[in-house]
């Protein structure tokens, strides 16, 4: 496979970036200075990056509560989406919000969703605009195993098959719907269910960005064709709680130690590319440290902004009331 | 001008918003019909009491789109579309069944703009169709404009005649705020005159349909020709009322309530919807404390009891409100005795 030398850069450094950001927010949410809840996409990261290296602006996504990692695989600003979760009014929505429902539509990221299901349903509508308005783009709706169960999810697999729609969707599996595994709570697979929605299936490995980037490629490919709707199927593991404060008490010990050690989609990328000789260690090197930089002054810059003021209570209920 | 159906007045609103601006797009179940049957035909239906008849023969597929019976999924759908561009018009059949996408209209569609910090705009207009008075029974025949009054983040209106519901969904279809749109489903066959022309009515301006001193009747959607009846009746017994259709309840028309009431010292309201938590409850609370001096009698309310619909036409009478309810509530607020403090 040819990636080119942008494409593998700029997907190290989204990756480093979802890393650090998501690293520095689980020892800055101990502190009890970032308010409400926040779910960690640690260990993830080569699944949003690696379908989004494949869309433009112009492509819609919508997230899970899950989201601060699709925000920066599709291009959201590091800056805006840290106050954000400060809750101060440079953040991207203003601080009205926060983690759970962050969005940029400029960046065509349609939002983290605080609904498990909330998003697939938006995305068949997304992919209808850009099928009726002819413009070339098409939708993603990422959604985890938990997700899957939901009736909205299975609807929209059926309305985008009957609608023949331009959408993906990216079941990010990690294994775990909050504290309830999968092998519990979902029942047959995932292939099947899309199988019985006559709607193409691909699964790959989610700690390897090159068989994510690549799978995805081909399914997100397909949906710009005009060949209707397909089914992608991530294999994760998350490496923190289903929200910061979980204690995993449900996971097995030595599970994310493992994870960690084997499945770092991080070290995978590092490997293979230096290995490879498509980049070197040092160019690797400086983009973390410019990473840790951008993360830095996001923080710093996050705590020194501004609250929301009293007026913006009322404000951006609607367009015109 | 001429004389057309609530359902005639309907079908013009969105055939010339559709042909004026071609981001205006229809979904539901059977808005055409018939497409997968074994006849051919594509518009068998036209909606299930034909109120987008046409509408597919005109416009075809792309801008007229059947859907699964799947409510979570097209109404979501819609509203991602009016996120991204389009200016959908979905019709949800009976109001009822928002029971089974109510998460999509309440936890997405209502607050991307106020969640999103003001960056989204969400132009959807939901359709559907309410109300008792056809033995529809329990699960076919609710009013339940207060739930969606009640979310912050949706417009809400309930026409009361053809002539209103044309002016008001052409409003609903230009606005910029997803909007709620409740057709009375008696109403269908009633007719007026009404311009060939497109108009708009704006939202949350109440219509007077009739002024008097004595008694000011607030009734949304049909129960404003209810209201008007018994004004007529009460006319020729000397009580003179005042009848208020607000048109919207959200945004509600504060101001021309509290005048009214200012005016007469007497209000009767008129609501078909499930008693607790409904408009005449909001509206009570609003007068009691904006213009509790004015009030020469309590606050009568003619309203259904708190039971589901029922399905025989004997109950279903006893259920809702009509003309000779409305009229015994106003004749109790005039002969209302006031006792002076001792």
């Amino acid at each position: 496979m040819q990636i080119a030398r942008e494409t593998l850069l700029r997907s190290y450094r989204a990756m480093r970036t979802i890393r650090d950001f998501e690293e520095r927010l689980h020892v800055e949410f101990a502190t009890g200075e970032i308010p409400g809840f926040v779910h960690l996409y640690c260990g993830e990261e080569a699944s949003g990056v690696g379908v989004c290296a494949n869309l433009t602006d112009n492509d819609t996504i919508s997230s899970t509560h899950r989201g601060h990692g699709h925000c920066i695989a599709k291009g959201v600003e590091v800056s805006g989406m840290m106050a954000e979760i400060y809750g101060k009014s440079t953040g991207v929505c203003r601080g009205k919000g926060g983690s759970m429902h962050i969005a940029d539509f400029s960046r065509g990221m349609l939002g983290a969703n605080g609904i498990v299901g909330g998003g697939p349903p938006l995305m068949c509508g997304a992919a209808l605009s850009h099928k009726t308005l002819k413009d070339g783009g098409i939708a993603v709706a990422f959604y985890g195993d938990g997700a899957s169960n939901e009736g909205t999810t299975l609807e929209s697999l059926n309305l985008a098959t009957v609608w023949k729609l331009p959408v993906v969707f990216v079941v990010e599996d990690n294994g775990y719907g909050e504290a309830t595994g999968s092998s519990f709570a979902v029942a047959g697979t995932q292939k099947d269910r899309a199988a019985g929605f006559g709607m193409p299936y691909l699964e790959c490995d989610g700690s390897d960005f090159f068989a994510v980037y690549q799978t995805a490629g081909e399914a997100i490919a397909h949906a710009r064709a005009g060949n209707g709707p397909i089914m992608l199927h991530v294999h994760l593991q998350r490496w923190y709680g289903h929200f910061e404060g979980d204690a995993m008490t449900y996971r097995a010990a030595g599970e994310v130690a493992e994870a960690k050690r084997d499945h770092d989609c991080l070290d995978l990328f590092r490997k293979k590319v230096t290995e490879a000789g498509l980049l070197e260690h040092a160019e690797l090197d400086a983009i973390d440290e410019a990473v840790r930089d951008e993360i830095e002054s996001s923080v710093v810059a996050a705590k020194a902004a501004p609250l929301p003021e009293p007026a913006d209570l009322l404000a951006d209920v609607y367009v015109r009331y | 001008m001429s004389k057309k159906s609530f359902r005639q007045a309907i079908n013009e609103a969105m055939r010339l918003e559709m042909r004026r601006d071609p981001r205006v797009i229809i979904m539901g179940e059977d808005v055409a019909g018939g497409q997968g049957g074994t006849s051919g035909v594509v518009d068998a239906w036209g909606g299930v009491l034909g109120v987008t008849k046409g509408l597919y023969t005109e416009f075809g597929p792309e801008r007229v789109l059947d859907t699964p019976i799947t409510e979570a999924s097209y109404i979501g759908a819609a509203a991602g579309a009016a996120a991204t561009g389009l200016r959908p018009v979905a019709e949800l059949m009976f109001v009822d069944f928002v029971g089974s996408c109510l998460d999509q209209i309440m936890n997405q569609t209502a607050k991307f703009r106020y969640m999103f910090g003001g960056k989204a705009r969400t132009p959807l207009v939901i359709r559907a169709m309410f109300g008792a008075g056809f033995n529809a029974a329990a699960q076919h025949s609710q009013a339940l404009y207060p739930l969606f009054t009640h979310i912050p983040g949706l417009k809400v209106v309930i026409p009361s005649s053809p002539y209103e519901a044309k002016g008001l969904l052409i409003e609903a279809i230009r606005d910029d705020d997803p909007v709620i749109f409740l057709e009375h489903k008696v109403m269908y066959d009633d007719e007026e005159e009404v311009p060939d022309e497109a108009y708009t009515i704006p939202f949350g301006e109440a219509n007077l349909t009739r002024e008097g001193d004595d008694v000011t009747i607030v009734a949304f959607g049909r129960m404003v020709k209810l209201a008007n009846e018994a004004a007529d009746k009460l006319e020729r017994q000397g009580i003179s009322c005042t009848v208020i259709d607000p048109r919207t309840t959200s945004p509600l028309d504060r101001d021309t309530i509290l005048d009214c009431v200012a005016d007469t010292g007497r209000l009767v309201i008129v609501d078909e919807s499930s008693p607790r938590c409904n408009m005449a409850a909001d509206i009570s609370a609003l007068v009691a404390e904006e213009a509790f001096d004015a009030l020469k009698a309590p606050i009568r309310r003619v309203i259904p009891p708190h039971t589901p619909v029922p399905f025989a036409s004997v109950l279903e009478a006893l259920y809702l409100p009509d003309a000779a309810k409305i009229e015994a509530a106003v004749k109790a607020v005039m002969n209302h005795k006031v006792t002076e403090a001792a």
